[in-house]
């Protein structure tokens, strides 16, 4: 059972998050090619060992959170907000 | 065997005698019995039979490891097989019985089964049932009786009576195991001010302490100070799994007793910040001939049965080893007054104990006795590693030591293959970067004061001493082989895999230990392999000229021990299985007639029947007044999210295909969103209550994933933009109000709101009062009659939709439930749950012309590319039986008149009888659509139900397609 810290929250049983997806994916502006929405739709590479993935704090705060995550451990590492705003918030004030 | 209680010492109360039974026999034993000790004391030596040949079965061990004593405990609803009797305690009016025996374990006709050895040997399922022409129908046909005859215990087919529960624990450090090693652990962490938690197994504290002599009172001790230094105690715990984060199953077993209506068992799940595993280890068999007959067990465990249960299990032993641990056996025995001699594979030894004859380079190979032990055959042991017989010792208890093995099952779990040690001749555990430590005989430490130096230093993360060989190190020794006649020397007792079973499973080709053991089922029984693994592996390093490091070990999984699954289901059984969501209005929908029916978590009316109607009637009768009247219906599960802001208009813009920013206030506009790869995702439609606030109205299914998609969306992708999300689906209820009188309706029981066409619009959305409560109406239709929802804070529904029924029963109305209120969305080809399957298009469902041009969306590049114009795609068409008699069927298959090929042309998602069209009607997703088929033939094909009906396509707008009766 995986344990992820949630910045807001706290230390939380992953049970109380959803996966969300891979976070090193850009999305392309809503009006960008076929191509570039192909690319970041199905394109993607499945690393072994420590990867950014979206955890969605679903049954907590509800906040989007990057998570670094061990694919072949498990073992998580950093736990940031996904909001760029929030996360920054939380770097300055450390 | 021939066991007896000693009149003295033991950890039993004898001022408590327990009465209990065995296949119908009543014996009696004593408080702190197990099953086992309590049999053996009253001289039971059979107890079961083996699971191929049906050979006698004794007892064998004094822990989880038994392989012998597997016996069926408790009768009736109650009853539960495969218990391991020695870790099994005794409680009065115990029922148990032998299994895997007819009639009975002492004289069971299955016998027949070993004379057929050569048939059973290993891979005989696969050999006689698979890969041979009608094999696998054969096997089919023969798998009844042969897992009756070869099988384990038969548990009750009636549901469990026993209630389980799952609590949850944290803790700084949990200890796993409370023996010498266990007990030190525990008190050197807790005596530096740690919180921790000791699991254990057995029912009684103090693990190898209690097979040695005097060990009792020093375990008792031990176990008191920890109680002093607050440390949570748990026994009849057992660790069963570790998994990520630290984090340990376990079981306890709170109660015995099937009469008590208390729980069974509880399943912890326990996050500790380190845990340190003092499992102990487990005493190797010898392979030699016969080795499975009663009277012969582990060396160890005459030392447990002696010392702990005051228990003899013989009058006459021999002891068989390898290495010194057995030496303490033959004292203990000699002290109860059992003469013994004991055999000892290495040329020299310790010093024997006295009154010990002890018979240096001897070892055992085969037992005598044609149903219990009456000898063993003993001889010297070649440098070629045969052994001759050169004599036979007179016994009836064989006490074998084959060297330990330490329990790194735990570990493993976590990953870490256990790797070969060749100081012990055994594999310890791997290492991890987990803070998990092993200590004690778990890490290979075999002395008792070294053990406890272990534990001490595992309790607080020092580094403590490693494992040694000794003065008189362990002899690597496996199997006994002898020259001529094959003898039967079993390695997993289990399973009945023998010796050879392993060597002829090698020569086939089986030369991966993880093949092998799923060839000859070596160590796939409940015991895991906690006896048969090491010396498996070593007859096949043998048999393949391999070292056992090289040959390498199979993977222990959870669980350590076998559990029942309603431990894990705790208290999740039956309604507690999954949540159940009821509306504000349920109640008020039970009272006035509804039969209700799930959908997803949530209940919801299915129909209101009138006496003697059927579903069909009711839904039926339900529609015609929709059409004809009004009715009423209870839609609170629709998801409903306020989305506020300053750019809640911008949002919605780039969710929904069509557009939203100038929706003008007190309007309302459905919409479609599209997932990222442009497939259709969900509708619903979005209310515009002020310049900044919206009301979004989603899909029942499909409310929290739509709530997660728009967080998503705006903290990770457009984090700019000023959107709050209220997830408000649980605080508003919802009623739409349909059908040609339902502003009449409304009129009655509103004052304040004008609603008359000019006032308030197809898609106009309103504030009023009905019942004296705040409501908002919007003027939506889903049945395609002029209709109206109304939705109002959940506390308020009962009040308002009293109000709306008390006005809507005199103009003839109806309640009508989800039933009817499919079947009038069929009519209006509305698609909804079962069209929007996650592979349709805009396209697809003939929506294409909702996507605005002006403006981008997600899915808006994905939806055009190449592969979703195709003319071959699935799309949305109507379709109606040839012959109006017939009746339609979802799921059925759709292809030309005459031919099914494959999946078909197509399928019918959705049906209903159409009163309004006198026949039925229903869906369909058909390659080419409309274009390609309208008003063609196609044969709807179901032969599992009405057979083949011929049907033809047709647009799926079938009632009123301008929309004139919804605008009127
Ligand atoms: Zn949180």
């Amino acid at each position: 059972m995986i344990r992820i810290t949630c910045p807001f929250c706290g230390e939380r049983d992953h049970s109380e998050f959803s996966y969300g997806g891979d976070a090193t994916v850009a999305y392309p502006a809503l009006d960008a090619s076929v191509e570039d929405w192909n690319e970041a739709v199905y394109l993607r590479s499945n690393p072994r060992g420590p990867h950014k993935e979206y955890w969605h704090h679903l049954n907590g705060c509800r906040a989007w959170l990057i998570v670094e995550r061990d694919t072949l451990t498990h073992e998580v590492g950093k736990v940031e907000f996904a909001h760029p705003g929030l996360r920054n918030a939380v770097r300055t004030s450390v | 065997m021939s066991g007896y209680r000693l009149d003295q010492g033991g950890l039993i109360d004898r001022a408590d005698p327990l009465t209990f039974t065995f296949d119908g026999t009543e014996y009696q034993g004593f408080g702190g019995d197990s099953l086992a000790s309590a049999l053996m004391a009253n001289g039971v030596d059979v107890v079961g039979r083996g699971f191929k040949y049906h050979r006698p079965r004794g007892v064998m061990s004094a822990g989880v490891e038994e392989g012998g004593a597997i016996l069926t405990v408790g009768s009736g609803r109650f009853r539960e097989p495969n218990v391991k009797a020695p870790v099994q305690p005794l409680y009065q009016g115990l029922v148990s019985s032998g299994q895997n025996a007819w009639p009975s374990v002492r004289r069971d006709v299955g016998r027949i089964n070993d004379v057929m050895k050569r048939f059973l040997a290993a891979g005989f399922y696969y050999k006689t049932f698979f890969g041979v022409r009608g094999g696998t129908k054969d096997w089919m046909l023969f798998e009844k009786v042969i897992r009756r005859a070869a099988g384990m215990g038969r548990a009750s087919r009636a549901p469990d009576p026993d209630r389980y529960e799952t609590a949850h624990a944290t803790c700084d450090l949990l200890v796993v195991g409370s023996g010498p090693a266990g007990l030190a652990a525990a008190k050197a962490a807790a005596g530096a001010g740690k919180d921790v938690i000791l699991a254990e197994q057995d029912f009684t504290l103090g693990g190898s302490f209690l097979a040695r002599s005097g060990g009792i009172e020093q375990a008792v001790a031990a176990i008191e100070g920890l109680r002093a230094a607050g440390v949570t105690i748990m026994p009849r715990t057992c660790v069963f799994g570790l998994y990520d984060g630290c984090v340990a199953g376990m079981i306890e077993q709170v109660s015995d007793d099937p009469g008590l209506h208390g729980v069974r068992q509880r399943t912890w799940v326990v996050r500790p910040r380190e845990i340190v595993l003092a499992t102990g280890a487990i005493e190797q068999p010898l392979a030699f001939g016969n080795n499975d007959c009663p009277g012969v067990m582990q060396a160890g465990a005459v030392s447990t049965y002696l010392n702990r249960y005051a228990v003899a299990p013989g009058k006459r032993a021999v002891i068989a080893t390898t290495n010194d641990s057995a030496y303490a056996v033959a004292a203990d025995l000699v002290t109860a007054g059992i003469p013994v001699t004991l055999i000892d594979a290495r040329p020299s030894g310790p010093d024997a104990p006295e009154g010990v004859k002890v018979m240096h380079g001897t070892v055992p190979i085969r037992t005598t006795g044609s149903y219990v032990l009456e000898g063993v055959d003993v001889g010297p042991l070649a440098e070629d590693g045969y052994a001759t017989v050169s004599r036979t010792l007179p016994c009836d208890l064989l006490a074998v030591s084959g060297g330990w093995t330490p329990v790194v099952h735990l570990t493993s779990h976590r990953g870490p293959k256990p790797v070969w040690n060749d100081t012990i001749h055994g594999f310890l555990a791997g290492s991890t970067t987990e803070p998990i430590r092993t200590c004690g005989a778990a890490a290979g430490i075999y002395a008792h004061d070294d053990c406890v130096a272990s534990g001490q230093a595992a309790g607080t993360g020092d580094a403590g001493p490693q494992p040694e060989a000794g003065p008189h190190p362990a002899m690597p020794l496996y199997e006994i082989k002898t020259h001529g006649k094959k003898l039967k020397r079993f390695i997993d007792p289990q399973h009945d895999v023998t010796a050879d079973d392993v060597r002829l499973a090698e020569r086939e080709g089986f030369v991966s230990i993880e093949h092998n053991k799923r060839y000859t089922t070596l160590g796939m029984a409940t015991d895991q392999g906690k006896v048969g693994n090491i010396i498996g592996i070593a007859i096949m390093a043998d048999a393949s000229g391999r070292t056992i490091a090289e040959t390498g070990t199979t993977t222990f999984r959870p669980p350590y021990s076998p559990i029942s699954i309603g431990a894990l289901a705790g208290r999740g059984t039956y309604m507690h299985f999954r949540p159940v969501r009821r509306t504000p209005l349920h109640e008020w929908n039970l009272a006035n007639g509804a039969v209700m029916t799930d959908a997803g978590l949530w209940k919801r009316p299915w129909y209101f029947p009138l006496e003697g109607e059927s579903v069909d009637d009711a839904y039926i009768r339900e529609m015609k007044a929709v059409r004809a009247t009004v009715g009423l219906c209870d839609v609170s599960s629709l998801g409903k999210i306020m989305v506020q802001g300053p750019d809640a208009g911008d949002f919605l813009n780039r969710v929904y295909v069509n557009g939203f920013a100038k929706l003008p206030v007190g309007k309302a506009r459905y919409g479609v969103m599209l997932r990222d790869d442009g497939m259709v995702y969900d509708d619903g439609t979005v209310w515009r209550m002020s310049d900044t606030d919206f009301l979004m109205t989603t899909t029942t299914a499909n409310a929290a994933g739509v709530m997660a998609k728009l967080e998503e969306l705006l903290q990770t992708r457009w984090p700019d933009l000023k959107v709050q999300l209220t997830s408000v689906s649980d605080q508003w209820a919802g009623i739409a109000v349909a059908g040609p009188k339902s502003r009449e309706t409304l009129q009655a029981v509103t004052t304040d709101c004008d609603l008359s066409d000019a006032a308030f619009p197809f898609m106009g959305i309103r504030e009023a009062r009905i019942a004296g409560a705040d409501v908002w109406i919007a003027r939506i239709s889903f049945s395609g009659e002029r209709a109206f929802e109304v939705y109002v804070r959940g506390g308020a529904a009962d009040a308002v939709m009293q109000a709306l029924w008390d006005a809507a029963r005199p103009l003839d109305g109806v309640l009508y439930g989800t039933e009817a209120l499919g079947a009038l969305r069929i009519e209006k080809g509305h698609v909804a749950g079962s069209e929007l399957d996650g592979r349709t298009s805009l396209h697809d469902l003939g929506l294409g012309g909702m996507a605005s041009s002006k403006k981008a969306f997600i899915g808006k590049a994905m939806m055009d590319r190449e592969g979703m114009r195709d003319p071959d795609r699935l799309q949305l068409v109507g379709v109606a039986p040839v012959d109006a008699s017939r009746r339609l069927r979802a799921g059925a298959l759709l292809d030309t008149r005459t031919d099914l090929i494959d999946h078909g042309q197509g399928f019918i998602t959705a049906v209903t009888d159409s009163p309004d069209l006198g026949h039925w009607i229903g869906l369909a997703l058909v390659k080419g659509g409309l274009e390609r088929w309208e008003g063609k033939e196609m044969t709807s094909y179901d032969p599992a139900r009405d057979g083949n009906t011929a049907v033809r396509i047709l647009s799926p707008h079938f009632f009123d397609p301008k929309g004139e009766r919804m605008h009127g």
